[in-house]
């Protein structure tokens, strides 16, 4: 063979095989082969589903379906935080001017992905002095914000673009004396589920074991612990047997979608659907709420993208080594048929985070407040989990309290968890000099703030300076009413 | 991009040469798929996003046929009606939700927290921007309304443009509306401004009193113009 030929077939053979791949790395659904598609190293927050394109790209680029995945994921909980600037807010046209500098209706605006050398901690591709282009008379018109810097205003405790809900001067000023530790901390209860004639099933009704073994008798050879742990919990008690979890067929679990809307269709199949794991489409069955806040959040958001359950293993965060291999579904944490909710507080969370904040929780005083609750020392919700400021307890629009899953929706930036979490218990001063300490967060709270933040004592101060002015306006005023009553008086006495 | 984060996998021990000719191969590849997926009839995009105006109901057949209702409104009539009718709804909501409430010492005040406030409800200048925001997120009105003012309590309130500024400037001076027209970001508007007035006693004793209130802002008394309500209507 000619040495022409040679290298015309060797060029061939290796674009056929490049093309083989890109087409398979383009054609496969979420698969490792798209790693290669990957412009540049994608956010903390979106990495865990870098392999789903199409979760926020669409097939022919169309800008405006990838604005839309923004706020499908995120646009609930700006609304939630009433985003102080979302896109609506400027669509007056005189805006257009500044929207042609910063378009700020648009998300990825600010926030570009695939970006790594210019994403900066909050997943913000900006310079961090944005606010400069609309805001610069701020300067004018607060003495006190004279000598600020425009990339000092999203610092810890001052001001936030999208949630400001703890931020607003008003809300800081009607806060600001509180002391450290409150005198009478805010806790919402979870509904405990109690026998109920009727409804509630005992050991010999269960279901699966009849089921699964063809006897009466089974009972005695099913793994006793088993039995005992489900009939002394919640979904004995509600009257959910065996056959409600293992043996139900979801429509939505043989199309792969992962809706829970379709959770109604849910029925009660035969034996031959019975199933050992519980996906959390079936969880979802009765507890909606919680399974799409897990599907959001960290833990869940590869299941909530149709792809393969998240483990430790893959995490950007510390680990530990041993568990890097759970595979994050709902019984991750909730696990065996006790369903123990102080183990998927703590427990659960530190068997694989590793970082220094996680390891640092069993030397915190939250944690001896927890043990205390948990040896039936303390009140019931005096306890600090970890659970209880990552996954807070909330009351929905019609006060039913819930456990928030979605552990993102008050991680970043921190200051969101001042209203949801901190306030609860501590004064909000004392919470945002912790939450702006990094060591102190490092050291999982177990040292007092060794940082001050000046935001209260400046809204407080505005708010003097004005009620000054307003006392100094009436007695000007009153003095002017005088005046012209006293001169009025005297015109009249001289005719 | 899906091009370049190759070309630093394969590194430099490639021969440049052919990796050019490779690069050549998988663009035309690239290109030709690009061609067939921009062919391929692609299902019109499911609305992504929940919207957030109600879906209109479905357009009732009309007892008078088309013809006889369609006919060019001048921008000016238009314009007077839509503020004829943000001005009686507000109206309404002062004089019979917010003054009756309080002459009844009712337990539920205005106050401008009212998202934060227990037992609140929105001050009538929040309750008229209210349904300007929802007004604005409707594609199917078709124009834009907003309160601005010379004293704004709140920055972003101010005039934002040199017709905005003139007009409030018109109306504060000769208490008059104001008609004009103006181009922002390339599209042509037709501009009414309408002066807002203080009527009610409350609305002038805030605004003397609140925080936000800059130092050279004048004292508001019975029947001034505190600012203008500007209604928007494009004209291409």
């Amino acid at each position: 063979m000619s040495r022409k030929l040679q290298q015309w077939s060797l060029f061939l053979a290796v674009n056929l095989g490049l093309a083989c791949w890109f087409g398979y790395a383009l054609g496969s659904s979420a698969s490792s082969a798209k790693t290669i598609l990957l412009p540049g190293k994608t956010t903390h927050g979106h990495y865990q589903i870098e392999l789903a394109c199409s979760a926020c790209h669409a097939e022919d680029g169309n800008r405006e379906f990838m604005e839309n995945a923004c706020v499908n994921c995120h646009g609930d909980d700006l609304a939630k935080a009433r985003d102080t600037h979302p896109a609506k807010k400027f669509s007056d046209p005189v805006h257009a001017k500044t929207l042609a500098i910063l378009d700020a209706t648009k998300c990825v605006t600010c926030h570009q992905e695939h970006v790594d050398h210019h994403t900066l901690e909050m997943g913000l591709t900006m310079p961090v002095d944005y606010c400069y282009h609309c805001h610069q008379e701020t300067l004018k018109n607060r003495p006190s914000h004279a000598n600020l810097a425009f990339d000092s205003c999203a610092n810890a405790g001052c001001h936030n673009y999208h949630d400001n809900s703890a931020l607003y001067e008003r809300f800081l000023s009607r806060h600001g004396d509180e002391p450290d530790n409150l005198k009478k901390i805010k806790t919402l209860k979870r509904r405990p589920t109690e026998w109920k004639e009727g409804v509630s099933l005992s050991a010999d009704q269960a279901d699966g074991v009849k089921d699964r073994l063809m006897g009466t008798d089974a009972l005695a050879v099913f793994d006793p612990q088993i039995i005992h742990d489900w009939q002394t919990t919640a979904h004995a008690m509600a009257g959910v047997n065996c056959s409600g979890c293992h043996a139900v067929s979801l429509p939505a679990v043989s199309s792969g979608e992962s809706d829970t809307s379709t959770s109604e269709q849910v029925s009660i199949a035969t034996e031959s659907t019975w199933s050992d794991t519980v996906s959390h489409q079936v969880c979802a069955t009765c507890h909606g709420v919680q399974v799409e806040g897990f599907l959001k959040g960290r833990h869940g958001m590869r299941l909530g993208s149709k792809m393969a359950a998240m483990k430790p293993g893959e995490a950007r965060l510390d680990m530990h080594a041993g568990a890097a291999h759970e595979s994050l579904d709902c019984s991750a944490c909730h696990s065996g048929h006790r369903f123990d909710t102080q183990f998927a507080a703590v427990d659960a969370c530190i068997k694989c985070h590793a970082d220094a904040h996680s390891l640092a929780y069993k030397n915190s005083s939250h944690f001896e407040l927890f043990q205390a609750e948990r040896s039936g020392e303390a009140k019931p919700g005096t306890g600090v989990s970890c659970a209880t400021c990552h996954l807070p307890r909330l009351e929905d629009e019609d006060d039913n309290v819930f456990a928030q899953h979605n552990q993102n929706n008050n991680l970043r930036p921190n200051e969101k968890m001042l209203r949801e979490v901190c306030m609860d218990c501590h004064g909000m001063q004392f919470s945002m000099n912790a939450l702006a300490d990094s060591r102190l967060i490092d050291q999982c709270f177990a040292d007092t703030p060794g940082v001050y933040v000046e935001s209260i004592d400046m809204a407080k101060a505005w708010f003097d300076l004005k009620e000054q002015q307003r006392l100094e306006r009436n007695r000007k005023r009153a003095e002017d009413r005088a005046a012209r009553a006293a001169k009025e008086s005297t015109d009249q006495e001289r005719p | 991009m899906k091009f370049e984060s190759m070309t630093n996998r394969l590194g430099s021990q490639t021969d440049l040469s052919w990796l050019l000719a490779c690069l050549l191969f998988v663009t035309l590849i690239g290109a030709s798929a690009k061609v067939a997926l921009a062919t391929k009839p692609t299902k019109p995009a499911e609305p992504v996003a929940t919207p957030r105006v109600a879906a209109p109901a479905k357009p009732i057949a009309p007892a008078v046929p088309a013809k006889t209702v369609e006919g060019g409104v001048p921008y000016k009539a238009f314009a007077d009606a839509v503020h004829a009718v943000m001005m009686a709804d507000r109206t309404v909501y002062a004089k019979q939700v917010v003054t009756r409430l309080k002459k009844q010492d009712a337990p539920v005040t205005p106050s401008e927290y009212w998202e934060d406030e227990e037992h609140t409800i929105p001050l009538p200048a929040q309750m008229f921007r209210m349904g300007a925001s929802l007004v604005d997120e409707n594609p199917k009105a078709g124009f834009k309304y907003g309160l601005k003012s010379s004293w704004p309590l709140n920055e972003q309130n101010k005039p934002g443009s040199d017709v905005e500024k003139a007009a409030l400037k018109h109306m504060e001076e000769t208490g008059e509306n104001f008609y004009g027209e103006e181009t922002l970001g390339g599209k042509k508007y037709f501009v009414a401004a309408y002066p807002d007035r203080a009527v009610a006693e409350a609305c002038w004793v805030c605004h003397n009193e609140h925080s936000n209130r800059q130092d050279h802002y004048p004292e508001f008394k019975k029947d001034d113009v505190m600012g203008g309500v500007i209604v928007r209507v494009p004209m291409d």
